[in-house]
């Protein structure tokens, strides 16, 4: 059977997730065993608009942009979806709740006017083509994208958890960042990054995306144990979930 | 022989980010030379109004996921000045052993997966594995050892989270930093042999001289990464941080979305050979002596060897490490929580050497600690109106060659700045 030949693209995006495949180190070699790449700007010089797998990186911000995302969905028969900004919008989100005018006024003051500066409301990858799987955080977890692209050179789907951080966070005994009096996200959060953040000594600021349904009852409990409110997880979850915290005004 | 040449490179490859290069030439008169940044604007400066002190550093390290701890550290900095918190010199020791592993992680990784290929006539890294095993693999070593650096201070190794405003939310312990200085000790040689391997194919690096401004952060007695004032090389005067912003002086070209700068001249220069240049009289003996090796000497003013001062701040880093462990494990590592701020409103200023260069972070806070502004001056904003220049006082040399023969001469150019440049249109 001929490997599946995997191209990366990147759109609006900080490449950490494609560092996160650069930091396999020796690892990617045995990925190179069972798929072939043939485009991937940041690393390698070559070129190629053929391809199985397009794995992307990053938020779409401009028409351009998402008339080059469905092309490559056209080619591709597998498109994954790599990192928060791409599965979720990711922190680039936040640009929502602001004007455009706005926007471009705080960032380039005079130079506002300026036409290549336009750009249109973040959206994920989903929202405007079918994407075929999720590789989620920000970054994106190597152990989980390991798998995910295993799975498909071998044809077989990849499962994400469905459960919330904490329950990786208690497997690794960590001290809850609640009884620091901090808020946590990883009551509400979905798990599969092993819960790094709050055993690095911060609390979950939920950049896996939420839990397909998110506990609330249990969370409310938690909220009033700790002399919190649902506002301050709101809060908190604008960071990489601002759509479900705050919905955005049509712009 | 007069000459017509197009050149129109797409998204150059093996840099962080997009950039284009547009070349045209008719019979022999070049009408366009241009470096193109084309990447879609993120707004972080207007995203980061209206959110807590708390959350600077998570949003603004997602800036950039190769310089992600340069950019959190810059935060912190920031937006310690601006609420008044002093810290312990035991977390401004390890923040800068942290940062050394960012240094490190970056450095290895340009220089190994980016430009390597370049210096041997190959398309990637993964044809270099058959035809150079043994530095490949020590570049794998050096990289991770960058990596889990990273990690062990950082709590990540892409986007820190142990980092706080006021300390660290989780501390290494002693046993872990002992084996840190260990390894560091171990991977000498193979940046050794990474730096003979650089030497041994330097010739490759095209010899192009082009006098220009270098500006670096500058501390006395020091090879800074973390502290210091802003020195130049066209002016003997120091400026403190907090007045950056006439330093950068930042205007838009309409070819780039990202920012661009100058100070005494068109254009200036930071990054590994900008500091090379105004600091290497303070570089640890193992990393001087990696620079004579090299045939590194200031000042020099050909931009290739930017990758080549990038083997010699390797070694640094690790000679400096070690030095820095070694001082933390004589005073001992003592528990100690985050230092809180007593907040006011305010604002403050936060400056580092990112492996790229100079990074300016300035914020204001509300009286509750709210973010009213933000004003963040990238390494690779510094850098694009010196590639510019050096495009234009390029081409007039080279116009005679092969068309493909330029085409890589400007593609290797770019990747000599180690550009950021998705990081640039922040
Ligand atoms: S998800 Fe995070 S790490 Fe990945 S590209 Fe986006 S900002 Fe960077
Ligand atoms: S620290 Fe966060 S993720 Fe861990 S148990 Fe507490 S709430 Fe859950
Ligand atoms: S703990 Fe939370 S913030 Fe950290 S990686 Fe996991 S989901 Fe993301
Ligand atoms: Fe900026």
């Amino acid at each position: 059977m001929a490997k599946p030949r995997v191209a990366i693209f990147d759109f609006a995006c900080c490449e950490g997730c494609q560092l996160q495949i650069i930091n396999m180190e020796e690892a990617i070699l045995d990925l190179l065993n069972v798929v072939q790449p043939v485009e991937w700007r940041e690393a390698i010089s070559d070129h190629s608009d053929e391809y199985d797998i397009a794995l992307v990186e990053g938020s779409i911000t401009r028409p351009e942009d998402e008339e080059r995302l469905k092309d490559i969905r056209r080619r591709a028969k597998i498109l994954v979806a790599l990192g928060a900004c791409a599965t979720t919008g990711g922190v680039n989100k936040l640009k929502n709740h602001i004007n455009s005018d706005e926007l471009k006024r705080c960032v380039y003051g005079a130079a506002a006017a300026m036409p290549h500066l336009d750009t249109s409301p973040t959206r994920s990858l989903r929202e405007i083509v079918k994407v075929d799987v999720e590789v989620h955080g920000c970054p994106m977890s190597t152990r989980e994208f390991v798998n995910v692209v295993r799975c498909l050179a071998t044809g077989t789907t990849p499962v994400t958890p469905n459960y919330p951080v904490c329950v990786e966070c208690k497997m690794r005994e960590t001290i809850c960042r609640y009884e620091y009096n901090e808020v946590c996200l990883g009551i509400i959060t979905r798990a599969g990054c092993d819960a790094p953040c709050p055993a690095g000594g911060q609390w979950c600021f939920g950049c896996r995306g939420l839990v397909d349904d998110p506990n609330v009852n249990a969370a409310n409990d938690i909220m009033a144990k700790y002399g919190r409110t649902a506002d301050d997880l709101r809060r908190r979850m604008e960071l990489f979930n601002s759509t479900e915290a705050r919905p955005c005004p049509r712009q | 022989m007069p000459k017509t040449i197009d050149i129109d490179v797409h998204h150059v490859t093996r840099i962080e980010g997009h950039g284009n290069i547009r070349i045209q030439a008719v019979d022999g008169k070049v009408n366009k030379v241009e470096w193109q940044v084309p990447e879609a604007p993120r707004f972080f400066e207007a995203m980061l109004r209206g959110r807590s002190w708390q959350e600077v550093q998570t949003v603004v390290s997602r800036i950039c996921g190769i310089c992600s701890f340069a950019h959190s550290l810059a935060a912190i900095k920031a937006v310690e000045s601006a609420l008044g918190i002093e810290i312990s010199e035991q977390t401004d020791r390890l923040r800068m052993l942290a940062f050394g592993g960012e240094q490190l992680e970056s450095h290895i990784l340009h220089i190994g997966y980016l430009v390597a290929p370049d210096l041997v006539g190959v398309s990637s890294v993964v044809s270099l594995v058959k035809s150079h095993p043994e530095v490949v693999a020590a570049v794998i070593r050096a990289h991770r050892l960058g990596n889990e650096w990273m990690e062990l201070l950082g709590g990540r190794r892409t986007h820190p989270v142990s980092f706080r405003p006021g300390g660290f939310g989780k501390l290494p312990k002693e046993s872990e930093l002992k084996e840190l200085t260990g390894r560091l000790e171990q991977i000498v040689p193979d940046l050794s042999l990474i730096a003979q391997t650089v030497a041994a194919l330097a010739s490759r690096l095209p010899a192009f001289d082009r006098p220009t401004e270098y500006v670096a952060l500058v501390e006395p007695g020091v090879y800074t990464f973390y502290h210091g004032m802003i020195g130049s090389t066209d002016a003997p005067e120091r400026l403190p941080v907090d007045r950056f912003e006439q330093v950068a002086n930042e205007y838009l070209s309409p070819q780039s979305t990202a920012k661009w700068t100058r100070w005494h001249r068109d254009s200036y220069a930071v990054g590994a050979l900008a500091r090379f240049n105004l600091n290497h009289s303070h570089l640890h003996p193992l990393a001087t002596r990696t620079g004579t090796m090299l045939g590194l000497k200031p000042p020099c003013c050909n931009p290739y060897m930017n990758s080549v001062a990038q083997v010699v701040e390797a070694v640094e880093v690790v000679e400096a490490g070690m030095e820095q462990i070694d001082a933390l494990l004589t005073c001992g590592i003592k528990s100690e929580a985050p230092r809180k701020p007593k907040l006011q409103a305010g604002s403050g200023v936060g400056a580092v050497e990112a492996p790229r260069g100079t990074l300016f972070h300035k914020y204001a806070f509300d009286g509750n600690g709210i973010c009213t502004t933000a004003n963040i001056c990238i390494p690779t904003n510094q850098n694009h109106a010196n590639i510019q220049k050096d495009f234009e006082a390029m081409l007039p040399i080279v116009i005679d060659r092969d068309e493909t023969e330029i085409r890589l001469l400007l593609e290797m150019l770019v990747r000599a700045y180690d550009p950021c440049v998705s990081c640039s249109t922040h």
